[in-house]
């Protein structure tokens, strides 16, 4: 097991040589992972104001209500417009029909500020436009309910990816501010905007740290609301805190808002790294920076600590799910001392992922796309202590002896931050810790 | 296009999913788009099924389109034929790829290979999940057995001797199919009727090319069964049943018919003896069970479980139905039967929102239904018991529970019985309205007697109304296991905390700050976060609790 943790320049302006001595490869072939839509399941609870309209058949409908399942409220934010034969046909015209859906759900719910509509596989075969069907009813809703869309098909989009749509689109939707010519020599202008959607809790712990730091009117994206615009323009400079945000950056970026390249804000390392690239952009003093962070690293390593016994020299294998594989493949690494067998992902963001690239192991095996049968031949190959995978696969793994963490829970827990680091090594010791108490 | 927030039924290759999965050895090819494979959770964590469901995913993308489909199909159904070696393999295509044309059967029967095809056609745009079950389960039958015909093979086997019997419609992700098989082969055997076969719940490719060894055939569940028992009948001339054993008379009625056609005599003394096995009629004439008599109650579901709940409910328990209905059109002429013999309007529909307008009109007492009416009943306030897919993970209990046969009668009678208030309970609450803690407002005793979440405010169709916002309602406490603990916690917890303090002479103060940011913990830990940090700030001799308090403590008792 190689100890050796990179030695990371924060400062450096170029693009680093992603991880050049990694084996990334690529396989095709069956994808156990989610479509874009069930993204819809989280963002319905963190933007409270907006309700998410799938236009699709009946196994949208299904898919969202299943993975939702959970969840025992009394009415959804979200629901389906399902496709029929008439629509098919021609009979009924599908775009009357939308509009007809749409008038009907905002008198219902008149709480609703603003309407996604999401694109999904049966409606994009079709060239069903929503986009125009967003224009048309946004002109007839607009100001009381903006409506926008983004495709969270699966064609188009893998699972976490229906974040990243959605975001963009909401994006897109912000006025550009109007360019400023007034010079601002010493950055006091200078705007810190986080993306991503994160735990309220989360947001909350990060915003003091900031505001220990000396950084103020640090703003998230996206907010607890639809109709709260942050600033972003030429004096904007972001952090990403999720790893598959690429459209969303994309539309920053033409906005003229800079990227702080950074790992994720996962474990000590990550998390102490990503501040230090926010206190560098906003020009905050080192000592004030150390300050601010030292009683919360303290914190999250002694929490992190009580779980390396359990951890330590087990070998972990990723399935490919929504993105967080590298980063959360390498806390437990270089924090917790797991050994990397292989670690699956959907798809690689050179740029995004370039810094947790460089701080993995070298000669980690990733493996990019999937080929579900032999991605399972390989695992057992392996003979993992732990396996990260989807729940479609948890179960079959779990009774033929195979102890796994179930990923979903990864993207529905606060994980990022210093006092949830712990919590974050506490939820890949726990499947351990569980198979010692009741093994037979 | 139809506005859903929730369907009561999947689409048609669901179905043929839940063949597939019921059985031993037959794999299913299915043309998709990538995500698709959420169907795989069904299985394994509804139903916690410990293997993978039996299906292959094309999981193609928007790069693929532009592409050769077909091609990735086919191959597809090359490898899942290699790697799996099933003894037959249904193909077919979900929503989308019925879309783009592929022709998945065509494709697959031109590989001529020696595994037996069977394509289905399930169009998705029309059909749903519980005819997809049961055309897939037709088609692979009546192929299966035309192909042994054809070959002039004989199933492997001798016919039983004595009379026999299949009993065909349980499948994977079926409402307590798994327990009714037991029930219901137990009553059987006890009846002196051999069973073949039981398909396609267990069976393997030859076990279908058995099921013409039988003298006739069991149809516990016609929304699966029907097509396939019809075509039996006119093939091999089998006779089904068409009682469904359900409550104590349900199940009495189905012994009657099976003797009959097994030709076998009736033995009043052997049924007496069978049937002492259910308590449930006696427990419904107990004295004390008059307070059941002429409640009202609202039944949903599947067609076969919502008509024999009727009967059971007017016939067994003396309740009122008030309303009666199905989301299964294929039935609606037998639920409309049904409906009149209690003089109720039947309600035929798959828009939940028409149910809860309905229910919302109607003030029953207990609902009976699907996990959908379980939600409308939380936002009522009315008590629940699911009968009827869809259904949830609580629905498939570890314990043995049928719905069917005598066993199923007493747990009917149970489950029914648990939502609601308790006779001398509601007797007291009656005569003692003033109370400040038992009043209408609370849950029964026995399940925490915590105050219920209230009724909705407008009793009207309120979907009509469009003044009427829709808010989130509290749990109820009968429906919800860990909402009594915490509705509970609040009001105990701040008797402990004065009495501590007065104990102690420490004062602890939480910061405003902190007392905000605990309650950013999620209500079912909040107790435990609470008194960890209080204990933590003790121990450190700390009087006054910050928010830097309450993640020290986190991090000190993390474990």
């Amino acid at each position: 097991m190689n100890t050796v943790i990179p030695i990371q320049v924060a400062n450096k302006e170029s693009t680093p040589t992603p991880g050049s001595t990694h084996q990334i490869s690529q396989e095709r072939g069956q994808r156990e992972v989610f479509c874009g839509l069930t993204g819809i399941i989280w963002l319905h609870r963190k933007i409270q104001d907006a309700f998410f309209l799938v236009v699709g058949s009946r196994t949208c409908a299904h898919l969202v209500q299943s993975a939702a399942g959970v969840m025992i409220f009394a009415e959804p934010r979200f629901g389906t417009a399902i496709i029929d034969d008439r629509d098919l046909s021609g009979i009924a015209d599908a775009n009357e029909e939308l509009d007809r859906v749409v008038n009907q759900l905002l008198k219902r719910r008149r709480d609703i500020r603003t309407l996604f509509l999401v694109g999904s596989c049966p409606s994009e075969v079709i060239k069903l436009d929503l986009s125009r069907a967003a224009q048309r009813l946004n002109a007839q809703f607009n100001p009381a309910v903006k409506v926008l869309n983004y495709s969270g098909s699966g064609i188009e989009t893998t699972f976490t990816q229906g974040e990243d749509a959605c975001l963009a689109s909401l994006i897109e939707s912000f006025p550009v501010v109007a360019h400023r010519d007034e010079p601002d020599p010493d950055n006091a202008h200078k705007k810190l905007l986080i993306v991503g959607t994160l735990a309220d809790v989360v947001e909350d712990q990060m915003q003091r740290i900031f505001k220990a730091m000396g950084i103020h009117g640090v703003e998230f994206f996206p907010g607890r609301n639809s109709q709260h615009v942050p600033e972003i323009d030429e004096r904007t400079v972001y952090l990403l805190a999720q790893p598959f945000l690429a459209d969303t950056a994309k539309r920053l970026d033409a906005r003229g808002a800079t990227r702080l390249p950074a790992p994720y804000p996962l474990g000590v390392q990550g998390t102490s790294a990503w501040f230090e690239a926010a206190a560098l952009a906003m020009g905050v003093d080192d000592a004030v920076r150390d300050q601010a962070l030292l009683a919360p690293r303290q914190r999250a390593q002694t929490a992190t600590a009580k779980h390396r016994n359990l951890l330590q020299g087990k070998k972990i294998f990723f399935f490919p799910d929504s993105q967080l594989e590298i980063p959360l493949a390498r806390f437990l690494s270089n924090e917790l001392g797991m050994q990397l067998t292989e670690v699956g992902v959907p798809y690689i963001h050179r740029q995004h992922m370039a810094q947790e690239l460089e701080l993995l192991p070298p000669n980690t095996v990733i493996m990019e796309g999937q080929h579900v049968e032999r991605q399972i031949d390989r695992c057992e190959a392996a003979h993992p202590d732990l396996v990260v995978c989807g729940l479609g696969l948890a179960n079959p793994l779990e009774a033929k002896g195979y102890t796994t963490k179930w990923s979903i829970e990864l993207v529905f827990t606060p994980i990022q931050g210093f006092d949830q680091a712990g919590d974050l090594a506490e939820l890949f010791s726990r499947p351990l810790t569980r198979k010692h108490k009741i093994a037979a | 296009m139809q506005l859903t927030l929730w369907t009561y039924e999947g689409p048609p290759h669901i179905g043929a999913m839940r063949l597939a999965t019921s059985m031993k050895d037959v794999h299913y090819v299915l043309h998709a788009p990538q995500g698709d494979t959420y169907a795989d959770l069904l299985f394994t964590m509804i139903e916690r099924l410990p293997r993978r469901p039996p299906v292959t995913y094309t999981t193609f993308q928007a790069r693929d389109l532009g592409g050769d489909t077909a091609q990735l199909f086919i191959d597809a159904v090359l490898q899942a034929n290699e790697r799996f070696k099933p003894n037959a393999l249904l193909v077919g295509a979900s929503c989308t790829a019925e879309l783009i044309q592929d022709d998945p059967g065509g494709l697959a029967l031109g590989l001529h290979l020696d595994t037996p095809v069977i394509p289905l056609d399930l169009p998705a745009y029309q059909r749903k999940e519980n005819w997809g079950c049961a055309e897939s389960f037709y088609h692979l039958v009546r192929q299966l057995l035309k192909r042994q015909s054809a070959n002039e093979q004989q199933p492997a086997g001798a016919k039983p001797a004595g009379p026999s019997c299949n009993v065909l419609g349980p499948t994977a992700l079926g409402f307590r199919h798994r327990d009714d098989v037991i029930e219901i082969s137990r009553l059987l055997k006890d009846l002196g009727i051999h069973v073949n076969v039981i398909a396609p719940l267990n069976a393997s490719v030859s076990d279908i090319e058995r099921l013409p060894l039988a003298d006739f055939n069991v149809v516990l569940y016609p929304e699966t069964a029907h097509t396939v028992a019809s075509w039996l009948e006119r093939e091999y001339k089998q006779p089904f049943t068409k009682c469904i054993p359900i409550g104590h008379r349900g199940t009495i009625a189905f012994i009657r018919e099976v003797l009959a056609l097994a030709h076998l005599p009736v033995n009043e003394a052997l049924i007496d003896t069978l049937s002492e096995r259910s308590h449930a009629s006696w427990y419904a004439a107990s004295v004390d069970s008059t307070y059941l008599t002429n409640k009202r109650v609202f039944i949903f579901g599947d067609a076969s479980h919502a008509i024999a709940a009727a009967r059971v409910a007017h016939e067994e328990m003396g309740f009122q139905v008030v309303g009666l209905g199905t989301y299964s059109r294929e039935f609606a002429r037998d639920i409309r039967e049904a409906a009149a013999l209690y003089q109720v309007k039947a309600l035929i529909t798959d828009d939940y929102l028409e149910v809860e307008d309905q229910i919302a009109e109607l003030h029953p007492e207990l609902i009976l239904g699907t996990q959908m009416e379980r939600h409308i009943a939380k936002r009522h306030g009315i008590p629940c018991t699911v009968i009827s897919a869809p259904m949830h993970v609580q629905d498939f209990p570890a314990r043995y529970a049928p719905q069917m046969g005598f066993e199923g009668a007493n747990v009917l009678f149970d489950t029914w019985v648990h939502p609601l208030m308790m006779g001398l309970e509601e007797h007291l609450l009656g005569m003692f309205r003033e109370d400040f803690e038992f009043n209408d407002e609370s849950a029964p005793s026995h399940l925490g007697g915590a105050k219920k979440s209230p009724a909705h405010p407008s009793t009207e169709t309120h979907a009509n109304e469009p003044d009427t916002v829709v808010s989130p309602s509290t749990p109820h406490p009968s429906l919800q296991v860990q909402a009594p603990l915490a509705l509970q916690e609040s009001p105990s917890e701040s008797v402990n905390l004065s009495g501590e303090q007065k104990m102690h002479e420490l004062v602890q103060v939480w910061t405003h700050d902190a007392e905000l940011e605990l309650k950013k913990i999620p209500f079912f830990v909040r107790g435990k976060a609470k008194r960890n940090t209080e204990k933590y700030a003790k121990e450190t001799g700390v009087s006054n609790i910050t928010i830097e308090t309450l993640y020290e403590a986190k991090a000190h008792f993390s474990r």
